[in-house]
């Protein structure tokens, strides 16, 4: 994972929530209630994106709180409400010997394919 | 539909908002102040709505009377800051009595006004299931048993008499004595001071 790749939002979240990790519904919350992740599909169809969190004492009122801080104006078509405990975080990529070829964006065709044009004497003339 | 009932619940609203707004950035948890003022802003919006069908000039309707000329009732009027439990009391009882007056206004044959209240029932559903969640979790709490007590009177009277064993039904509460609307409770010409302090600094016709 380069340095400069977004941290996932859940991820974030839970540092901001004081740990270096996930964790358990139950702990990190304000007064000791649980963080509830929270998902936010803006359009039918199109996928859910982390929004924040609210901390709740039961999924009745992580709902309500939901409801009310990502969807009161409308910007919302669903939410998912997750507590964070169930959220499963898996953050070890490891890369010691840097084989980006075994990534879609590793390995640049058009460089190449450029190169290959320049030597073969039919590069488009701009 | 009759102005008197649509006054009523307009200035019910209206009161009731303003009274919950109080409790803006003071609410025992923060999640709870986000949810809780943005539902005190639905009860005003409600109202405006409301006045809007009575009057050309909503504001003045709702701000340019007379405190005793308001038709609110003295449940909304009261000042609760800081007990939480009569404050979640009269929200959870209020929206009960609400659902049902509103589901008449549903029911009218007044277009513009069953239209409107098809509107805000799809708003207050939202306001019942919050109240709802704070009822079930306080259900045992022996001070908001007695702030329950306390106010089913006056919510009793938020209705008609034959919408009465509705509520308490909705509610599993036992039957009491309504007490009527009508006079306004003692904090009510000091929130009436307040409410329309900024609309009467100016004369009237002024341009904001």
């Amino acid at each position: 994972m380069g340095d400069t790749a977004p941290e996932s939002g859940a991820r974030s979240a839970a540092r901001a929530g004081g740990g270096a990790g996930l964790r358990p519904a139950g702990a990190g919350g304000g007064q000791g209630m649980p963080v509830w992740e929270v998902f936010r599909q803006e359009r039918k169809g199109q996928p859910f994106q982390h929004a924040g969190s609210v901390v709740a004492p039961e999924q009745e009122f992580a709902r309500a709180y939901a409801h009310e801080q990502y969807g009161r104006r409308g910007e919302s078509t669903a939410l998912w409400v997750v507590p964070r405990g169930s959220i499963l975080e898996v953050e070890d990529f490891v890369d010691e010997l840097g084989r980006n070829y075994h990534r879609v964006d590793g390995y640049s065709l058009k460089e190449k394919l450029k190169e290959a044009r320049a030597r073969a004497g039919t590069a488009p003339d701009r | 539909m009759h102005e008197q009932a649509l006054l009523q619940i307009a200035d019910d609203e209206l009161v009731l908002g303003w009274r919950d707004s109080e409790w803006t950035g003071i609410a025992p948890v923060l999640e709870e102040d986000v949810a809780f003022s943005s539902i005190a802003q639905n009860e005003i919006g409600h109202a405006r709505a409301i006045y809007s069908l009575l009057s050309e000039d909503p504001d003045a309707l709702a701000l340019d009377r007379r405190p005793e000329e308001y038709r609110s009732s003295a449940l909304v009027e009261m000042r609760f800051v800081p007990d939480w439990a009569h404050t979640i009391a009269r929200r959870w009882l209020y929206e009960q009595a609400d659902a049902i007056r509103i589901a008449r206004l549903a029911a009218s044959d007044d277009a513009a006004v069953a239209g409107l209240a098809a509107k805000i029932q799809r708003e207050e559903a939202y306001h019942l299931m919050h109240a709802d969640m704070w009822a079930e979790r306080l259900r045992d709490e022996p001070r908001f048993r007695a702030a329950v007590d306390d106010l089913l009177p006056l919510v009793l009277g938020l209705l008609e008499p034959g919408d009465r064993p509705a509520l308490l039904a909705a509610t599993g509460l036992g039957e009491v004595t309504a007490i009527e609307r009508g006079p306004h409770d003692e904090s009510w010409p000091q929130l009436w001071e307040e409410m329309t302090m900024v609309r009467r600094s100016e004369p009237a016709g002024v341009a904001w």
